[in-house]
Parts: structure tokens; sequence; C-alpha cells
């Protein structure tokens, strides 16, 4: 679990190291992308393992879209410059939920019988749920290449540039909207993996982002804003407390352990655990 | 102080009063409850805009957790009052200083935090306080509380058949945060809150005690938020965590300021004579329904307005006062 929060946070993270600007619909990406897994396994019956290259790629073309449509236009404001962006982004996901009840309904959906679902492996003597650990897997093998991505590929490089200082880049041609775009939407296709992924464990309604949103904010927090490494450390910790958690408390209260412990790590290190500014 | 800034306050308080008493007649022409429940709505969003405006607006500190102020108002003056039989008017003070106090004991780690840390931090403590509160059996848990109807009267604050007191007291409120931030503009506070917002570290560098004057501005933006909450508890005589709770509940408490201007003595009452008709209108007309269409028009709404209008509608003011110069 910790990994997928970690996929799902390393989306908001890489938005957010790149230009400074944090997603408030990103749980409302993930929704659309379990909507996606859950509709090509019912019309198409293609399983949620072989759709999710597929939820990755429509979401990709979303977050491209979204950046060019709204969050280039928000970036231009003159004056408070971040509260337009935090309610540009979230009137987006209000639009976003809204359209979801509307076309998908507000029932609650799940994938039933996909090739992973309820099954679980034994290792050890312990049993792991096959979706999870193969989420896991999924998780793992996307940071490997988001890694390689940024390390080894102009496009990455330019991502990195870009990152550094958007004026410079324009010198030695490279058009920052492009890149920008681009990096929305590769973080999009990071939260639309995971999203698929889930789609086989979790139940399916137009409000699940919310949820998901607000722990993938605490996993970014906690890693340090702008750091990629950090979203994915994170993601390990807060799976891991909130395991522990669910041990002591009720389950309703598992969320609280993640909360407390966010709030421990930035009171005594206020820029997270991997953050640099 | 030069003399066109002295007439400038005079101008502002003449006209709050003019609009407070042209506000306070509406009601004795307009009987439709529906549209009266607006009005209070609008005050009452109006009230609680404008004091999120003081710690936000004014102070630079951008905070999404103000339902926790909002929640333990309503809390503390329905629990004393089911519970204990305490009045209303005694459980509101209550609430307004436990919000207080609790501001300044959250502040005390939190103001330490900057910018999109300190945001995250307060989304994440209010949050902790809706599961303890859903979790809080003697308080209702996760179902809410109902507060037992015992007759109209004022000391109880209960009208079963009149929303005109509650009208009033909602106007009362409105105008009480206008003027306090009105007061607080000029104030010593005042000018240091907006020195920290834009340069804490000149402002520290100048003799402004930076982390007081965020401490001072917490506290009197949670007070007055949570007697809004206790107000509208009264009112709607039935809360629950997730409605007076909720993240929603503190984007909402924040969304006029910023439409209407943020940081600005106006901005807040604007933006929410604009919001909350709007809203509760597109609720009851189409969003009957519940096919969420009413929240496509208002999520349309909050993203136009964001990006054609950054600095708020009452920029739309100011310049063309400009231009008529």
């Amino acid at each position: 679990m910790g990994l997928l929060y970690g996929l799902i946070a390393v989306g908001l993270a890489l938005i957010f190291g790149l230009m400074d600007v944090v997603n408030f619909a990103h749980g409302e990406f993930l929704m659309l992308a379990m909507y996606v897994t859950f509709f090509l396994f019912t019309f198409f019956a293609i399983d949620p393992l072989l759709s999710a290259p597929l939820a990755a790629a429509a979401l990709f073309v979303l977050g491209a879209v979204v950046y060019l449509v709204i969050v280039r236009f928000a970036m231009r404001a003159k004056a408070n410059v971040g509260m337009v962006q935090i309610f540009a982004t979230f009137g987006l996901a209000i639009v976003m939920r809204g359209l979801a009840q509307l076309f998908f309904t507000a029932d609650y959906r799940s994938v039933p019988n996909s090739w992973l679902g309820g099954k679980t492996v034994s290792v050890a003597g312990i049993f792991l749920p096959q979706p999870q650990l193969f989420g896991a897997l999924v998780a793992i093998a996307a940071f490997g290449g988001l890694y390689l991505f940024i390390n080894r590929t102009d496009f990455g490089r330019a991502l990195e540039a870009t990152r550094e200082d958007p004026g410079a880049v324009a010198l030695v041609g490279i058009d920052k909207n492009r890149v920008f775009a681009l990096g929305w939407g590769l973080g999009a296709a990071l939260v639309g993996l995971a999203g698929a992924i889930m789609a086989s464990f979790f139940y399916i309604y137009p409000d699940v982002g919310a949820s998901f949103a607000l722990i993938a904010y605490v996993t970014v927090a906690l890693g340090g804003f702008g750091s990629v490494f950090g979203a994915f450390a994170g993601g390990i910790i807060v799976g891991l407390v909130e395991a522990t958690t669910a041990l002591v408390l009720p389950p309703s209260l598992k969320s609280v352990g993640i909360y407390a412990v966010y709030l421990l790590v930035v009171f005594v290190r206020p820029r997270g655990l991997f953050g640099s500014m | 102080m030069d003399k066109s800034f002295t007439e400038r306050r005079r101008r502002e308080l003449l006209v709050a009063a003019s609009l407070t008493v042209a506000a306070a007649l509406v009601p004795l022409f307009i009987k439709n409850p529906n549209v009266q429940n607006i009005m209070i709505l609008t005050l009452m969003f109006g009230a609680l805009s404008q004091s999120w405006n003081i710690l936000s607006g004014y102070c630079g500190q951008i905070s999404l957790g103000h339902a926790l102020y909002f929640g333990l108002g309503a809390y503390t003056t329905t629990l004393l009052f089911t519970k204990f039989g305490v009045p209303p008017w005694f459980g509101m003070l209550a609430g307004g200083a436990i919000s207080a106090l609790i501001a300044m004991a959250l502040g005390y780690p939190c103001f330490r935090l900057g910018g999109h840390y300190f945001a995250i931090a307060t989304i994440v403590i209010a949050e902790i306080g809706l599961l303890l509160i859903q979790n809080w059996e003697w308080a209702g848990a996760a179902l809410g509380i109902e507060m037992p109807v015992r007759g109209d009267s004022w000391l109880k604050f209960q009208f079963a058949r009149s929303k005109l007191p509650y009208f009033y007291f909602a106007l009362a409120l409105a105008c009480i945060a206008w003027f306090v931030t009105w007061w607080l503009e000029d104030s010593k506070w005042g000018y240091w809150w907006r020195a920290v917002k834009d340069n804490p570290d000149a402002a520290q560098s100048l003799g402004v005690v930076v982390f007081d004057s965020k401490m001072g501005a917490a506290a009197v933006s949670a007070f007055l938020v949570a007697i809004g909450g206790s107000f509208y508890a009264m009112y709607v005589s039935y809360i629950d965590p997730g409605s007076v709770m909720g993240f929603q509940f503190s984007l909402l408490m924040a969304l006029p300021a910023v439409l209407g201007g943020i940081g600005t003595l106006w901005g807040p009452l604007l933006g929410a004579i604009i919001l909350i008709p709007l809203t509760e209108l597109t609720r009851s007309y189409i969003g009957g329904s519940g096919r969420g269409v009413d929240l496509i028009v208002y999520g349309t709404l909050i993203v136009v307005i964001a990006l054609a209008r950054p600095e708020g509608l009452i920029g739309l003011f100011s310049r063309r006062k400009e231009a008529s110069r």
C-alpha cells in the first residue's frame, strides 16, 4: 500500500517540483483513471493489468490538456499566484467530480474477477493479497523507469533544466510550455497507473479521489516538496505508519497516525525529510 | 496622517453604516423564507470569510483548516446547551475563547512552517480534529448531534416560526467582522501583518515581532470564525462532523475572500454576496436531480473567476474609480 501511495504522490511531486504548483485535482485524476479501468473491464473485458498502460496514456493526455487550458493561465496571474493556482485546480476538481456524477452516476462500482483480485500469495507463511503485491512491483518499476527517464534522456534533462531556471532554458531553445505540458502529462500518467491497479481492489465512486488526495499531499510534504525520491520514501513511511496505526487504533482512526507523523516530522524538520529549498 | 486618508476611512465607515441600515430593512419587505435563508447564509459566509481574511489575507498565512474553528464553535455551543443546558450566548463566547486558545497553541509549532508546508499542516490538523469528533461517542460521533427544541426564546436563541432574529444576528456578525477588520487595518497590528505578509525578514529586522503578530492574527481570526460556527449550529439546530468540520468547509470559507479580493476590506463581503446566492440557486434549480450539474457549474465558475480576476472582483471597482478621476 505504501508503494502505491508513493506512486500517487510521485506524480504530484513531479508537477510540484517542476513548477511549484500543487495540483488540487490530483485525487480526481486518480478517480478518473479508476473509471477508465472499470469501463475497459466492463465493456471490453480488458483486465486492469493490461489496461494500466491505457489508463496511463489517457491520463497523460488529460494532464497535458489541463496544463495547456488552465494551469498555464493560472501561472500568469499577476496577483496572489498561490491562491489562484489552488482555486483553479480545486475548481477543476469540483467540475470533474460533477462530471463523474453526471456520466458515471454516484453508484459504487468495482472490478470483479480480475486476474489478480481476491487471490493471495503465500510468502514464507505470510499471506499477501496479489493485487497489492503486484501494485508494489509496478510501483517499483515505475520509480525505476522515472529515475532513468529523468537522468538518462534528453527530455528528462530538459525537465530538470526547466525546473532549475525556466528563463535560461528558453535561451537554449527549449519551449517551456511544452516541457511543462509534458511534465503534467507524466505526473498524471503516473497517477493513472496507480488508479488502474487500485481499481482492482477498491470501490470506484465519484468522490474516491478526495481521501487519497489528502494522503498524497501529506506524502509529498513528508518527503519534502520538489523531491521525487522524497515522495517515494514518504509513500513507504505513510504505508507503514498506516498499517501500524491500524493495529493500535480502531480502523476509522487509521489516518490519524499518518497525520500525526507528518506534523511531527515537519515540526522537527520544516522542509520535510528530503526537501531542499 | 494626511487628510485624504482619514477622509477615506470615514467614508468607508459611512458606506458600511448605510449598507447595514439598508440590509436591515430588506427582510421587512421580502418575506419569502427561502430568500431569507439565502440572505442569512450570505451574511454568515461574508463574516466567516472576513475572519479568515484576517489571518490569510492580511497576514498572508494561508490557512485551509479553518473549518476546525468553525466546528469547535458549533460543537462547544451545542454540547454545552444539550448536555448542561448552558444558554448558547455563553456557549458562543466559550467556543470563541477555546478556538482562539487552540489557534494559538497550534500556531506555536505551525508558524515556523512556510508556504505549502503551513497550508498542508492546517489541512491535516483540521482533519485530525474531524476524525476525533467522528469517533467521540459522547458528542454524537459521525451521526452528529441535534439541538433539542425548547421553545422560542431570546435567551436560548431558538425561533421556530421566524427567521428574522437569525437574520439580524447574522447581520450583526457580518458588521462585527467588518468593523474589526476596518479597525485593525489602521492599527499597529494591521501594519505589522501586512509587513509580515510582504517580507517577514525585513519586517523582523525593522522590529516587528513576526511570531507574535501571526499569533494575534490567528487568535482573532479563530475567535470570530468560532462565533460563526456557534451561530450556524443554532440556526440549523443539527450538526454533524462532516458538514461543519470537513475540508470542503475550509475552502468554502476562503472562497468568497479569494473571489472578492484577498486581503481587502470589502472583498470577502462582495465575494459572499455573489457566490452564496449563486451556489444556493444552482443547487436548488439544477442540483435537485443529484446528478452533479450544480457541481459542474459551480466548479467552472471558480476556475473562470480565479483565472480571469486573480486580484479579486474588488479590482473592478477600484479600477473604475481611478479611471473616473
